[in-house]
Parts: structure tokens; sequence; C-alpha cells
């Protein structure tokens, strides 16, 4: 039965993904739950919380106001705070009971910005996806509400569109709604990026996707920043590690690097709005220096692409023979680490993406199995599985298991072995 | 009956009195001269601090030997306890059916809960004794067939025993609680047996009573056998808990679940919390005395003796050291205030979010004599941004307090820790005593769940 586990863990959920997402910019987030949401997040998702404050807090809804729909409290509440603590913008996440009961999120976060003057964004979580939708979903509302027009000679600028009335302020992003004309977006880019070689030395990139969940909080993301930035600008990181500063002035890079899927929709978004192209790929060692390639590419092409499908379609031999190799967890990390052990070792390992993905970055022998019952049969025969340790609970005892422990299944508990994926050989 | 209802009268009385003095606080903290009973704060938005040592309903569900956990919620409910399984190395004994979003409409719940704990079961490498089944707070909102499920699911596995237990924590502002729900259910599968006039049970206790306590010494000393949830070794000696004439919940959370096991079983019941009162500790005993056979009251006097002796020996250790207190580290955290600043300690905080309605004795008492000491919030949003940087030493009891103080030097227990009485007070001067003299690793202790559990962080 697919929806059973036996022995495996689940993967963060949606809510903790905006949580993860958002924390370092300054928010607040409120997710309208009785009680448990926070602890979870807290304890098993979330390794900045004891010593990085940040405003993540539940509602303590009770059955009496979820029955009664009084939703009055959870708007006083929630200003009472806010204007106590002077967050940079409010996010209300949901839970299954006001999934059930019809809350009317939409309608209290416009009362709620209204009272409070502060930018309300309302996450519509379950708590059944994965944090790769909540994160993802959290990621992109940045890219959309958060990021600034592009400042060029005091004109602010989005798609090549001159932004009237723009103040240095958050509601700034609010003014691009009005202005919605359209314009050959990549070729306009396109002038931009080639303006920008001519007259700078770095092509200038964000990073997207980067959150505790995947990362953890050991030296991966310090060794993927320090490899970039000796080849490019780094704007902005989505989101660990830059400030809300830095987040605004995202629509001025070239070109983006999705280092896992839940940057993909912020670097749809940012497509959109400055026809920024994106490169797909998490530079993991024996594969940073093709990300680098594909970045310079895209950023003189405008034309985005995944880098690890270079990979698989450069004609390098890979041996079958060696199959029977696995990687389990998060597609785009899965891929490039796949894409790593073929450049290296000429092996095709199989994906099993247990996550949510897109048909846009799914390469070749990627299995979408989320159960432990498919999953466990997709590696019966398995030579060597690669995957967070609580996956070793359902291999055969003659696989070879290579332990790469994924904060967000196993959450703290392997926190400390979790590999520097800069140094990490996996096999 | 009439003194029943004048008292409930009075009680009230009482307390609108308090009410219409005082109102809840809006902010953090606030001197306890204003503290409003039993709410000293505004209901609001609610932190989390990251001091976790209390124990949840997995932690407690693993006691009941020989059972395995099964929880039918959606992903984000799912991780916490999936998790808390794990760091406690009990993964082996915890299974999940998830919920997705479609079957919270499609009218098919009874049989996803039917057929995942079936599946479950049938895979499992042995089929558990006893198999704790937690529906949650969507069950609850769709108006489940819970009957239906139990019933099915006992005439499937007629070998297992299944307990119907709750993690529906929208209903504990109006009920009870999941962890008083969890401490009734975990004594269900006791079956009536013939009674053991010769042996009592301590219920509902998350930690075993210590050895030393006056509690144990005199039951044992006329020859009583004391059986407790937390030092049974296997399933066999669980059941024989039935065989007991007497139920003691020391701590009040389980006081509920020890209740239902006494009316249904047809066992004697005492009540005996934690106190830091030497009269009702008397009292205790006395009660304890009169119920066993054979008993022996023993010495108060040279018991309170030892007692001030302890206190006076702290005393003169900490000095004027200020001292903060948390609610998760014993229950009557009022009575134990009380006790510290009436033997001169310097109790500056004590960290709360409300009082517990056997306290108000206390609470009256600290409002006269304590004005000015402090009342803090633990799940108020401004504790987030709570300064934790002391300029100067505090010891701290308790994990939360530890936390909110920024202190090293601290009384790492939770929910009493398995102290009771004369000895319990000692133990608890000595625990002082340590954490005053020797530094702790707080950030690294009070993140772990469960305290006294296994972890494997």
């Amino acid at each position: 039965m697919k929806q059973v586990s036996v022995t495996l863990s689940t993967y963060t959920a949606d809510v903790s993904g905006v949580c993860s997402a958002l924390y370092e910019l300054g928010g607040m987030v409120v997710i309208h739950d009785p009680s448990g949401c926070n602890s979870t997040y807290n304890t098993h998702d979330e390794p900045r919380w004891y010593d990085m404050d940040s405003l993540v807090f539940i509602s303590g809804l009770s059955q009496m106001d979820a029955i009664m729909g009084n939703d009055d409290k959870f708007i006083n509440d929630i200003v009472r705070a806010a204007k106590e603590l002077k967050p940079c913008f409010i996010a209300l996440v949901r839970t299954p009971i006001p999934l059930m009961t019809g809350t009317d999120f939409e309608g209290i976060a416009r009362v709620i910005e209204k009272q409070t003057q502060i930018p309300v964004f309302y996450f519509p979580t379950s708590g059944m996806q994965s944090y790769v939708s909540g994160a993802g979903m959290a990621l992109e509302t940045v890219a959309r509400e958060l990021v600034l027009p592009t400042n060029a000679n005091g004109h602010f600028k989005e798609n090549g569109i001159e932004i009237e009335n723009v103040s240095n302020e958050l509601s700034v992003a609010y003014t691009k709604k009005k202005n919605q004309q359209k314009l050959n977006q990549s070729e306009q880019k396109q002038i931009e990026n080639t303006e920008s070689k001519q007259s700078n030395s770095k092509i200038k990139i964000n990073i997207l996707g980067a959150t505790p969940l995947d990362f953890s909080v050991n030296s991966t993301l310090d060794s993927i920043k320090e490899f970039l930035s000796k080849h490019f600008e780094i704007i902005s990181t989505f989101a660990m590690g830059s400030s809300i500063e830095d987040i605004q002035k995202a629509g001025e890079a070239d070109v983006n690097l999705v280092i896992s899927s839940v940057g993909f929709p912020a670097a749809k978004v940012l497509e959109e709005r400055f026809s920024t192209p994106y490169v797909i790929g998490t530079p993991v060692k024996g594969f940073a220096g093709i990300i680098a390639e594909k970045l310079i590419d895209a950023a003189w092409t405008g034309k985005s692409q995944a880098a690890y499908f270079s990979v698989t379609s450069s004609g390098k031999s890979i041996s079958r023979a060696t199959n029977g190799i696995y990687i389990i967890g998060e597609s785009v990390i899965s891929q490039s680490l796949k894409a790593a052990m073929a450049l290296k070792q000429g092996i095709d390992a199989t994906v099993i993406c247990p996550l949510e993905t897109e048909p846009e970055y799914i390469g070749e022998n990627v299995l979408l199995f989320s159960s432990e019952e498919e999953i466990k049969a997709a590696i019966a025969e398995a030579k060597t599985v690669i995957a967070d340790p609580i996956y070793k609970t359902i291999c055969a005892d003659e696989t070879n298991f290579i332990a790469l422990p994924h904060e967000a299944f196993s959450g703290r508990i392997y926190r400390k072995e979790i590999p520097n994926l800069m140094e990490w050989v996996t096999i | 009956m009439l003194k029943m209802l004048h008292g409930k009268a009075k009680d009230e009385q009482w307390n609108n009195q308090i009410k219409e003095k005082l109102s809840p606080s809006l902010q953090e903290e606030i001197p306890f001269q204003d503290a409003a009973w039993p709410l000293p704060f505004v209901p609001g938005l609610e932190y989390n601090s990251p001091a976790h040592g209390t124990w949840n309903i997995v932690h407690m569900g693993m006691l009941l030997p020989g059972s395995h956990q099964i929880y039918v919620c959606g992903a984000n409910c799912n991780r916490g306890v999936i998790l808390t399984a794990a760091e406690m190395n009990a993964g082996d004994r915890f299974s999940f059916v998830e919920i997705k979003e479609e079957d919270l409409f499609n009218g098919q719940m009874e049989d996803l809960v039917i057929e995942g704990v079936s599946d479950i079961l049938h895979k499992l490498p042995k089929k558990p004794s006893v198999v704790l089944l937690f529906t949650v707070c969507v069950h609850h909102f769709m108006g489940c067939d819970l009957a239906y499920i139990y019933d099915t699911l006992r005439s499937r596995f007629p070998e297992q025993c299944f307990v119907d237990c709750y993690m529906d924590p929208i209903m504990q502002k109006e009920g009870l609680t999941p962890d008083q729900k969890l401490r009734n259910a975990l004594y269900k599968p006791l079956p009536m047996r013939e009674k053991n006039l010769k042996q009592i049970n301590i219920i509902g206790n998350d930690f075993p009573t210590r050895e030393e306590t006056e509690l144990k010494t005199i039951a044992k000393a006329a020859g009583y056998t004391v059986k407790d949830i937390t030092e049974c070794e296997g399933y066999e000696e669980y059941l024989s808990m039935s065989e007991s004439f007497l139920n003691i919940a020391c701590y009040p959370l389980a006081k509920y679940g020890a209740e239902q096991l006494s009316k249904r079983l047809g066992m004697k019941f005492l009540y005996l919390p934690f106190s830091f009162h030497y009269d009702e500790i008397n009292a205790q005993l006395k009660s304890l005395v009169k119920e066993m056979p054979g008993a022996v009251m023993p010495d108060t006097s040279l018991l309170r003796k030892r007692c001030e002796r302890i206190l006076q020996e702290t005393k003169e250790l900490v000095g004027d050291t200020k001292i903060t207190i948390d609610a998760t580290v014993v229950p009557r955290l009022l009575g134990l205030t009380r006790l510290l600043i009436s033997h001169g300690f310097s109790v500056e905080r004590i960290f709360t979010d409300a009082f517990s309605a056997e306290e108000k004795e206390d609470y009256l008492w600290l409002k006269e004599n304590a004005p000015n000491l402090k009342v803090c919030a633990t799940i108020h949003p401004n504790m987030r941004v709570y300064p934790r940087n002391p300029q100067e030493k505090i010891l701290a009891i308790g994990q939360k307090a530890a936390y909110f103080s920024g202190t090293e030097h601290f009384v790492n227990m939770v929910e009493g820790g398995g102290l009771h009485g004369y000895d319990g007070i000692c133990e608890l001067c000595q625990k002082i005593q340590q954490a005053y003299q020797t530094k702790k690793d707080t950030k690294d202790l009070v993140v772990r769940k469960g305290l006294g559990c296994e972890s494997c962080i």
C-alpha cells in the first residue's frame, strides 16, 4: 500500500518548507495550527533555531475557533504581535484543519495588511506535500514580491520597462503589478546581457534554492559560494546568508543557478520578470566545472538549461555494466551527483526521487517513486545505494550502502555526518 | 453535595474577584503582584523554545512493553512523531499511514485506516502484542467512524490488542490534552484479574520513582510490591499491574488515567503529587499508610529536619545567586518557588504560561510575600527575542529557565524527575548544589527530546 510506511521516515512537509525558506528574511511566519507544527519544525527541520532568532509562530487554533470560524482572534493576535515585533512582512501558512474548514486566508491577509501596513503573503500549504512544494512557493513569492525592479542610472526597470514612483521600500515590489506591458523579453535581456559583459568583468548570478533542509548548516554552501565567486559575482542566495537588501537586488543578475528543486519556481519568476536565464544543477565535486561553463553559456545566450543534461548526452562512454547503483534523494542534487559519477567514473546511476519534481529538469534514468513499497522493490537487487541512512532499513543485506544524510529526511539525527558536497566523493 | 456546590460557588466567587482586580498581561513579563489567576498572559500567537526535554506521546507510548505505535496523519504531523521515535532509537516500533489531501474529502478515511494498519501488521516481522493506533485532529473534524475502524481491526487481528490513542491537540483547550489521554490509554490493555493485596501501582509517570522516597520505602518495608510501567521488563509484567489493589498517581497529568483505571478494575486510588509543603506531604503519607495494612508511618519530624538542614546547606552554598525556575521542572512550580523564597533563596524569575489549579494557596502567598518576583511567559511571541545573555551568574532550575536565562548552571530535570516527598526535596537540593558548582552544555542538552530516553542526535 503506497501510503504506508513500516520503517521509513517522511520528508519535511510544505509547512516547514515555507518557514525554512523565509527564515533569514526578517519576516514573521504564522502557521495556523493548534499545536505541534512549530515544535516539529524547530526540532527536526530547523538547525538555526537555537542561535538565530526568527519570528516563526503558531496561532494555537482551538476546536471552538475552528468550528465557529473565529478568524478575529487569528487576525488580532497577528496584528498585535506584528505591531510589537515589526517584521518586514507577514507570511500566513495553512495546515490541514484550516484547509478542511475553508479558512479565507486571502481575505484575512488583506485585513491584516490594512491594519498593519505590512505586506502579507499567504501560502496555501496543506501539511501533506513535501518541503519542495512549500519552500518552492515561498521562494517564488520572494522572487515575485520582494525583488525590486532593477536600478540603472536611477531608473527602475523590469524587463526593460521603466517603472514609475519607485521608492527603496519593500512595497516597491507591488508597483510592478501596474506595469504589465509586454515586450520582447528575451531580446531585451540579450541586449542588456551584452552591454553588461562589455562593461563588467564578472557575470552576476543568484543562487536559488538554498535551505538547510537540503544543505544543512555545514560547509557545503560556503564551499559552493567560494567556488562560484572565483568566476562570478554573487548577488544573492535564496535564502541563506543573504540579507533582504541582497535579495532585493536579485533582478540585477545575468543568470540564476538553481541548486535544488526548491529554487526552480523562483527561477521561473525571475525569468518572467527580468528575462534572466537559469541553470539547474548543484556544484558537487566533479561536476562544479560543468556548472560554471553552463552559467557562462546561459548568460551569453539567454537560454535556460539543466547542466546535468549535457553530461548524459555528451557522448561520454557510460558503462552499463556498472549499473545497479541507485541514488535516492532530492531531484537536482541527486542528478548532479549522478552526473559527477558519470563524468568521473563513467557510471550510469539511477536516481530515485521521492519528492515533487518538474519534467523540465528530470533527465534519463530517474524514477519518481515516493512510497516505501515502490522504493523497496526498486532497490531490491541494487548493488549500491546512496541515500539517507534511514533508507538502509529497506536495503538488502548484501547491498553496499553509502550514507548521504539528508536533513529533510532524517532531521538532525545524522547532521554531524552530512558531508560537504563540494568535497564528497561518492564511490 | 451541598458542601461541593458551596465549595464550587466559593471558588468561582474567588476567581471572579481576582479577575476583577487583575487582567492578563499583553506583555511577556510582569511582577507577580500583577499576575492574574490562573492565566497571567493574554493568549496569542505561540512561540516554541528549543528546550525539548519534556516527554511527548511517542516517548510515553514506548513505555508500554511490546507495543507498536501507528500514526495516521499528514506528513507534517507525522514528521515530528516519526523522528521522535527515530531519535530515541525506537524506529522499529513505529509505523505510519500517510493522509493525502484527497483523503480528507473522498469519504474513504475508514478504509484507509483499516487497510493501512492491516498492511503494516502484515509486513512487520513479528506482530506486536499491543497496537497503539493514533488518530488525529482531521479524523475528529470529519466525523470518522472510529468504532467501526477498531471493530474491524479487532476482528481481523484477534491476537492483537488495539488501543485507541489520539494526537488531537486542537481539542486540548476545551478538554483533555493528548498527553492526559495517552496516560489513560496506556493502561487500557490491563485486564480484570484477582487482586493481590500486597501489590500496588504507580500510574502515569514517565520516570521511575526514586527507591529512597518515603512512598517506596514505606511500601517495601511493609512487604508490598510496587509496580510501575517505567520499570516493567516485558508485557507479562505489565499485565501483572492488573493484580494491584491500589493505584497511586503522582503526576497531575496522570490523575485522570489513574482514576479511570481504578474505576474500571475496581482498584483503590490515591493522588499524591510531588509537594513542597511539609504538612501536605505528611497528609499524603498518612493516607498511604491508611490504605496499606501493616505499613508504618515514618517519623516525619526527622525527615523535616533533614530537609531543613539540606535547604540551609544549599542556601549557604549558592548565597544570593539569582535563581530562575520553569514550569516543566516540577508540576508544583509555585510550591517550589515558595519553599525557596521562604528559605532565603534569591528567586528572581519564574517561567510559566499558566498557574496550576492546585496552587491557589501558593499563588496568594507569593502575591503577598514576593510581589516583585518576575513571572515570564514561555510561549509569548516576544520570548523569541528575549535577551539571553546575562551579565551575572544565574542558577536555573529547569531546561526552559536555563535557555531563557542563558546559563550553563542548571538543574537538568523535567516532570519532577521521579522525585517525591521529603526525599524529593532533599534530592532536588542536591541537584541545585551540583548545578551551582558545575557547568553543563545547555545547547547540547536542552534540545534533546524526552530527557532520560536514549538520544541518537
